[in-house]
């Protein structure tokens, strides 16, 4: 198969998919095309989505590949989506951000950093299907431990969870806020 | 501080704590105790004045404070507790605010990346999960009765002329709605009427509506119980009414062979 061809086939792939889809998928539908085929074909394809005047980008999110809109679109997909999008409160990003970092983790673990009660705000996670309970603690109660979805990463547009920022080392936090950095695409291709 | 209503929601004593090391300008690792005690305390009773919910978690963290506060005012060794000698009673307050310090930034950056239907949007994306699908609530015949009568009732009395010489068919109507709702995705049910000067052109009105609900060229809908009642263009309204009207020629042929 040519170049070219696989290129066109995974572009109209990754139109109609629903979701992140992996590599794996893409070999399975193009079977016997090598896998760093289609590795560079990808990569090729997101080069393109990148060039000045493109509206759509290719990103890895959650293990795979999706087509998105670009970010300085976001006011008008929005204008015409209708809609506002449901924004997650403080306390909500807050116990979220722990439960990432220190998953697997128990209610008690996550209040005790957070010094208040998370019973409702752990309710609005699962519901929203951000965090979900993927054990039980072995210590009296058994309590349930927490971790994060594949839906979490597609929300913060994350490949994995070890693209999640660096947590700072207690010394190196200071006071004054400082804006964390956006991950770009162009810091994502370096990788 | 006695009008300082603007009061930041605080998630909790941990985030007080934080807002007012950084209100002072002081370090984490040197809390001036006293200050910053003093001024929690302000802060519950401004909470509590305002009949804001103080949680008890924030009663909590204040007998801590008051109870350091009165640690670090006792002489050094006078203290007979069992904890380690000279140790900060500082110390374990201190590395609660700097773990929770870190999870409230990395909170931060999660918040600044490119968020999904916030800042980045999938093909099939539904704008969100707070814009409920449409709830429009079909219409039973008898609602719509009513409301056809409502019509009627109003209007004018004088409309007794002959009705019968502007004769109008269903047909007629059915185009006129069609290209109402062509111009416009949704009419009020009234102002079908707006225009209708007699009974009989009210009746062969609603008939047409009738018919391309029928043949599921428009929809009609309420939003809420007894609301406004809404007609609206069906997905393929043109095709189905088109459908709808060949129907109507071959009734009108007496054909009696409808094709599928």
């Amino acid at each position: 198969m040519e170049r070219e061809e696989i290129k066109s086939i995974i572009e109209s792939l990754l139109f109609v998919a629903d979701g992140p889809q992996t590599l794996q998928r893409f070999a399975e539908v193009l079977d016997g095309v090598e896998k760093e085929t289609l590795e560079a074909v990808l990569r090729e394809l997101k080069a393109e989505c990148e060039a000045p005047g493109r509206g759509v980008r290719l990103v890895e999110v959650a293990g795979g590949y999706q087509l998105r809109t670009a970010r300085v679109n976001a006011y008008w997909v929005k204008k015409f989506l209708g809609g506002r999008p449901a924004r997650m409160g403080k306390a909500t990003m807050e116990t979220l951000a722990i439960i990432a970092y220190r998953q697997p983790i128990t209610k008690a673990e996550i209040e005790a950093i957070r010094g208040v009660d998370v019973d409702g705000v752990i309710t609005t996670l699962l519901e929203r299907n951000l965090i979900r309970a993927v054990a039980r603690k072995d210590v009296p109660g058994r309590p349930f431990l927490y971790g994060t979805t594949p839906e979490f990463l597609q929300l913060f547009n994350l490949k994995d969870l070890s693209q999640l920022p660096t947590l700072k080392e207690m010394d190196e936090i200071s006071l004054p806020e400082i804006p964390g950095d956006v991950i770009s695409m162009d810091q994502l291709e370096e990788k | 501080m006695s009008t300082q209503v603007q009061l930041p929601i605080f998630e909790g004593p941990l985030d007080l704590l934080l807002h007012l090391i950084k209100k002072n300008e002081v370090s984490i690792a040197d809390i001036p105790i006293a200050t910053i005690t003093e001024q929690y305390l302000a802060t519950l009773e401004l909470m509590e004045f305002l009949n804001l919910d103080v949680a008890g978690e924030f009663l909590v963290m204040a007998s801590t404070l008051v109870h350091i506060k009165s640690r670090m005012l006792l002489p050094a060794g006078e203290e007979e507790s069992e904890e380690e000698e000279g140790a900060d009673p500082r110390e374990e307050l201190v590395r609660r605010l700097l773990e929770y310090q870190r999870y409230k930034e990395a909170a931060e950056e999660l918040e600044q990346r490119e968020i999904l239907t916030r800042d980045v949007f999938v093909r099939s994306a539904t704008p969100s999960e707070e814009v409920p699908p449409r709830a429009f609530r079909e219409i039973s015949v008898f609602e719509l009765l009513s409301a056809l009568k409502r019509v009627i009732d109003r209007l004018p009395k004088d409309s007794f002329h002959d009705v019968t010489l502007d004769k109008i068919t269903v047909r007629e109507k059915m185009t006129l709605l069609l290209d109402r709702l062509r111009q416009t995705s949704s009419i009020l049910f009234e102002s079908l009427f707006s225009e209708a000067r007699s009974r009989m052109e009210v009746v062969v009105t609603f008939l047409a509506m009738l018919e391309l609900v029928k043949v599921r060229a428009v929809r009609i809908y309420q939003d809420q119980m007894a609301g406004p009642i809404m007609i609206e263009a069906a997905a393929g309204m043109d095709e189905a009414a088109e459908r709808a009207v060949i129907d109507d020629e071959a009734d009108e042929a007496k054909d009696g062979q409808h094709g599928t």
